[in-house]
């Protein structure tokens, strides 16, 4: 990696959020322009480069037509990065996956369906290789900083691999359990800082399931609530339906919705 | 000597939000073809709702957009709340406004002084800006953190709202939080200031066009949240009847919907509400407004930036108001208003930054059953195209590279939001 690295921003399928988080990032940590040089930030900026070292990706492959660009950031593109959950998982756009595509399209765009052309939602790395991933949605913006960070450093970026539920503990949130709401913080990866639970509302699973997530264990959490076990994983279609459908594709994820 | 032909091609417009091309071609002086094409991917949001328990609503429909995430937040709650006889209570409806000047602010800085500054500086981007003006885009942060950080107390975090959620708030902020926003916003009153004078100072296009004005309206404040429907034409509509105001059709080289009132096409925005309820703004902003030159009717649509910046003085007086308002009474956790029934239809209305926008949902047993979004940008769109066909005619006798220009600042002056507007549907109700 040079002592200032190009770097360029790309989005596909989304809500530009994550970028404009990437923004956010830079007011708080300016001495990151310093660090590296944006060579290209469609949403921020004219000029446009294809001379990068690092790609930052957002969004999701939704149409044949997003995999020619995006096999050409993976070529040009030493270090390529998923940023958010739409790129890490196909997050919100993935939803569409288990609904009839053709029905689908002719529900928003009625007879003129042919002519916007789509198929399943799939996170970056269903198309290319990627290197790293930052996860939610958005994305955190002190864990983006962290990252990047880390890979400039030429490290391997460390995301933790233990639940939300241990950083909403260490906050001293009472649990959203305890007040009749379901939260998939039991089996979502931490790095949050819980920030759903701490404003009053259940984890959506936006960052992914941990690494072995005990979906065993969270069904016993929701029965000593006498909550329903559908209720809590009917939120799992929100953000995760892509991993689900994936699990459930090698049979450990029994269809649980 | 005018150009006989000129074609313009711009592949994806910078510094716009989502994805757009401008096409332009003329030939032998005649224009044959000039279209703003949306090319963003088809996003099927109001499809993805159906069958989704009524709460998540508002979860879902932020991600339609990262910059305004809050106006579609608080567009969905109003649409659920009407369809289910939910009625917030006077906090809940202080703290939306509140929020919601947030956004507005957010949204503004980002556009006047990073999206439009440049083109008016003669510079590609605000990172040269950086080292040519540092002052300028130093100003730009610290009063979008302020814009972010209001959010954040409020709702969690600008993108993606958390604690709004039907009938009221999952977490409110202390006195503590509430004193420390209001004296921020006293103090960002030079900042302000100092806006309004690089605005005064930065020359924009000398382009007319009069068009139709659409904003929602009230008479006894200025409007983002509720209202009727106001036309420059004349016509008020309450937003039930939105259909009849937006008459949407599909042309093929947009995956946005276009829209049509009583002319050929409409405008909807900050300068849409600063012509329709001008009276309404506050003092301190009708002050700016006056120092910027600004006087309604207003028909150039490039001083759609300098709208948001009069928007951006009654954002930050109004939000000191607000403050205090709240402060007065002294804010209570209190628990969100229950619905009065689960089955409904209702139509929320905001007008976010970029214009008025619709929710529409229907409701039974408390999951929804059909929706319809109606974006700004997509209002938009066919107005943009007759301001292109109506400018390129006047600007042939200028470089390529100069009509491109024109072409890119008056689509940017829009504030296009596109990723927004490119999920427009024929909605089936079942």
């Amino acid at each position: 990696m040079p002592a200032k690295p190009k770097v360029a921003f790309f989005e596909f399928t989304s809500c530009e959020g994550c970028q404009l988080t990437v923004v956010d990032s830079l007011q708080m940590y300016p001495e990151l322009l310093e660090a590296v040089e944006i060579v290209r930030f469609r949403e921020a900026m004219s000029e446009k480069s294809d001379d990068y070292a690092v790609a930052f990706i957002e969004g999701s492959c939704t149409r044949p037509s997003d995999e020619a660009p995006l096999k050409a950031i993976r070529e040009r593109a030493a270090l390529v990065v998923a940023l958010g959950t739409c790129a890490h998982l196909g997050g919100i756009n993935a939803i569409r996956n288990r609904a009839d595509l053709q029905e689908t399209r002719t529900y928003v765009y009625g007879d003129k369906a042919e002519w916007y052309d789509t198929y399943p939602a799939r996170p970056i790395e269903a198309v290319i290789p990627i290197d790293a991933f930052i996860p939610g949605c958005p994305i955190d913006r002190h864990e983006f900083i962290r990252i990047v960070k880390n890979l400039l450093q030429g490290r391997a970026p460390q995301l933790p691999d233990h639940p939300v539920c241990v950083e909403c503990k260490l906050k001293e949130n009472v649990c959203v359990y305890q007040r009749g709401m379901t939260c998939l913080g039991p089996i979502t990866r931490a790095g949050c800082d819980a920030i759903c639970p701490t404003y009053g509302d259940g984890c959506e699973g936006c960052r992914g399931l941990i690494p072995n997530p005990n979906v065993d264990s969270m069904k016993q959490v929701l029965e000593q609530h006498g909550l329903s076990h559908d209720a809590a994983m009917a939120k799992t279609t929100l953000f995760l339906t892509y991993q689900m459908m994936q699990r459930e594709a090698v049979g450990d994820g029994k269809r649980v919705g | 000597m005018a150009n006989a032909s000129v074609k313009v091609d711009v592949h994806h417009i910078t510094r716009v939000e989502g994805h757009g091309n401008i096409v332009v071609d003329v030939q032998n002086g005649e224009l044959k073809q000039c279209d703003l094409q949306i090319v963003e991917t088809p996003r099927f949001i109001e499809s993805m709702l159906r069958g989704r328990p009524y709460g998540e609503s508002s979860h879902l429909t932020s991600r339609i957009c990262g910059i305004c995430a809050v106006g579609h937040a608080t567009a969905s709650l109003r649409a659920t709340e009407k369809a289910l006889g939910v009625e917030p209570s006077e906090q809940t409806i202080l703290l939306r406004k509140l929020n919601f000047h947030g956004e507005m602010l957010d949204s503004h800085v980002l556009h006047t002084y990073m999206l439009v500054a440049p083109d008016a500086l003669g510079v590609g981007s605000v990172i040269p800006l950086a080292k040519s003006a540092p002052e300028v885009v130093l100003r730009a942060l610290r009063m979008k953190k302020l814009a972010g950080d209001l959010c954040a107390a409020l709702c969690g975090r600008h993108t993606h709202p958390i604690a709004m959620t039907v009938g009221g708030f999952t977490h409110f902020p202390s006195k503590a939080d509430l004193e420390a926003l209001r004296k921020r916003l006293v103090d960002s009153r030079k900042d302000v200031e100092d806006t309004v004078n690089l605005f005064l100072q930065l020359k924009l296009p000398a382009f007319e066009r009069e068009t139709e004005y659409i904003a929602l309206h009230k008479d006894d404040e200025y409007c983002f949240i509720d209202g009727d429907l106001v036309s420059t034409d004349g016509g008020k509509w309450p937003v039930e009847q939105y259909r009849s105001v937006t008459n949407e059709y599909l042309v093929q080289h947009s995956s946005a919907k276009h829209t049509k009132n009583q002319r050929a096409s409409y405008m909807v925005g900050a300068l849409a509400r600063f012509n329709v309820s001008y009276e309404q703004l506050h003092p301190k902003a009708k002050e700016a407004a006056r120092a910027l030159n600004m006087k309604p009717k207003v028909i150039n649509p490039y001083l759609n930036t300098v709208a948001q910046v009069v928007e951006i003085v009654h954002c930050v007086e109004d939000a000191i108001v607000l403050c205090d308002k709240l402060l007065k009474k002294g804010v209570t956790w209190e628990a969100p208003a229950k619905p009065a029934r689960l089955s409904g239809e209702g139509v929320g209305s905001c007008d976010v930054p970029r214009g008025t926008l619709f929710h529409n949902y229907t409701i039974h047993d408390g999951k929804v059953t059909g929706a319809n979004c109606i974006i700004p940008t997509g209002q938009n769109l066919a107005n943009v195209e007759l301001d292109m066909r109506a400018l390129v005619p006047t600007i042939l006798d200028r470089t390529q590279e100069q009509i491109t220009l024109a072409l890119e600042m008056l689509v940017r002056a829009y504030d296009p939001c596109i990723s927004c507007s490119a999920h427009l549907l024929d909605v089936r109700f079942e």
